[in-house]
């Protein structure tokens, strides 16, 4: 089978289990509702704030309910044993990494939708017609960037029994330049400065293609040792 | 033709020698039962076969391969049943086998096959998460026998099956056997490896000793 083909094996597996136990959409979802509104609490007291700080608040939250996402995707592995499997069936490493991020993918955009809404709503955000193009672009590239890393921390704590705990100490440090870059993209979008946003946006996505690729030639190697 | 040959293989877990020196040839087409007390290698020495652990000194030769050089490359030609089911929870039996054939390349007919034979069509739409322990040790096997490998390597595979599915097991392994295939499988159930005609490799302290059971009987 092609790298492809193997990678969308992999990816519908882990579509169809996420499908049936609804675990990334009946929990994740509303774990993330819950930090968005704890945000808009929290700033209640300034109203203006809400709308400023709102980028970094919603990828801190996308993040956050990224871990959860990653923690479930590789708990299913190690469940009953299925990375050996997974070892055992020859299928080559970069398409485990590829499927596996790819579904994270799904699950994280559809989850973004959501919570944009909430944050349009919450908020009081307003993204101006021209600059909506360039927010999704930069949201994809960065949800991309996300995924590609908490897959390689995902499979590298996979076989240590505390590695829900470890999943957020290793991704956390490694996806603050991410986040740092895709909340002043969104910033700039949302101020209708589409040259700065989309200048921030490249960083996501120079970010995003590096991530991809360490993970296609790292996690061959890290499944092993899982 | 040899699919197994290891001459002084020596396995660690952390600094321990599970497998101490041990020397074994399978040929195409033996039932291979590897009987021994708990603890004594047997697990090791499946999972060194099957590329899942590395050999640390000594050769070892699986498929034609050698394993001090590639751990990867045989094992899309060999099928592993451990003491884990390797399935997903929230797929169903037909969903499993079909994903554990697709994986290998082989064909959903080989996964239909494989249920059929291990009992499994009436549970094809169960989950796994549903299934009794019985019927996962079932479910395991069938996985394994859907990747239509040229080695099968079996951990404690009769171990948590009934009558019937112990019966279901043994056949499938002499049909294997009869196709040219290789089993090589670990027991604690001397009746079960007479009944197979197998040949008994006794694993003692991480070492192999072949055909004892048939020497210590004459």
């Amino acid at each position: 089978m092609s790298l492809a083909s193997d990678a969308v094996l992999i990816a519908k597996k882990d579509m169809r289990i996420e499908m049936r136990s609804r675990i990334v959409f009946a929990q994740v979802l509303p774990f993330g509702g819950i930090v968005l509104l704890l945000f808009a609490f929290a700033l209640d007291t300034d109203r203006g704030v809400l709308p400023i700080v709102a980028p970094g608040l919603f990828w801190v939250t996308v993040t956050l309910s990224a871990l959860l996402a990653v923690s479930r995707s590789f708990a299913i592995e190690a469940e009953h044993g299925a990375l050996y499997a997974l070892r055992l069936s020859g299928l080559d490493g970069a398409a485990i990494f590829l499927g596996k991020a790819a579904a994270i993918v799904l699950q994280l955009l559809v989850l973004e939708v959501v919570l944009a809404t909430g944050v349009f709503v919450l908020y009081d955000v307003h993204v101006p017609g021209e600059a909506v193009l360039a927010v999704a672009s930069v949201a994809v590239a960065a949800t991309v960037a996300i995924a590609a890393i908490g897959t390689v921390y995902g499979v590298l704590v996979a076989g240590i029994r505390a590695r829900e705990t470890l999943v957020p100490l290793l991704v956390l440090p490694a996806v603050t330049p991410l986040l740092l870059a895709a909340s002043r993209s969104f910033e700039y979008a949302i101020d209708n400065d589409l040259s700065t946003s989309l200048r921030w946006g490249s960083l996501v996505g120079v970010i995003a293609s590096v991530c991809v690729m360490v993970g296609v030639v790292a996690f061959g190697p890290l499944l092993e040792e899982s | 033709m040899s699919v197994v040959r290891l001459r002084n293989a020596v396995c660690l877990l952390g600094r321990f020698p599970a497998l101490a020196g041990a020397d074994l040839d399978v040929r195409a087409g033996e039932i291979v039962w590897l009987s021994g007390p708990n603890g004594a290698g047997k697990t090791t020495l499946l999972k060194l076969l099957a590329g899942l652990l590395q050999l640390h000194r000594g050769t070892a030769t699986v498929l034609g391969i050698d394993l001090a050089i590639d751990r990867h490359t045989h094992r899309s030609s060999l099928a592993f049943a451990g003491h884990d089911t390797f399935a997903y929870d929230d797929l169903s039996v037909s969903e499993n086998l079909g994903f554990a054939a697709r994986a290998v390349g082989a064909s959903q007919d080989a996964a239909a096959n494989a249920a059929t034979h291990f009992g499994l069509d009436d549970l094809a739409a169960v989950t796994h998460a549903n299934l009794s322990a019985g019927q996962r040790k079932r479910l395991a096997l069938a996985m394994a026998f859907a990747r239509d490998a040229d080695l099968i390597l079996l951990d404690e595979p009769h171990a948590g099956l009934d009558l019937s599915g112990r019966e279901l097991l043994d056949a499938e392994l002499v049909r294997a056997a009869t196709a040219g295939r290789t089993v090589i499988y670990s027991s604690h159930e001397t009746d079960r490896a007479v009944g197979l005609n197998a040949r008994t490799v006794r694993i003692v302290g991480g070492l192999a000793f072949q055909d004892a059971l048939a020497e210590q009987s004459e």
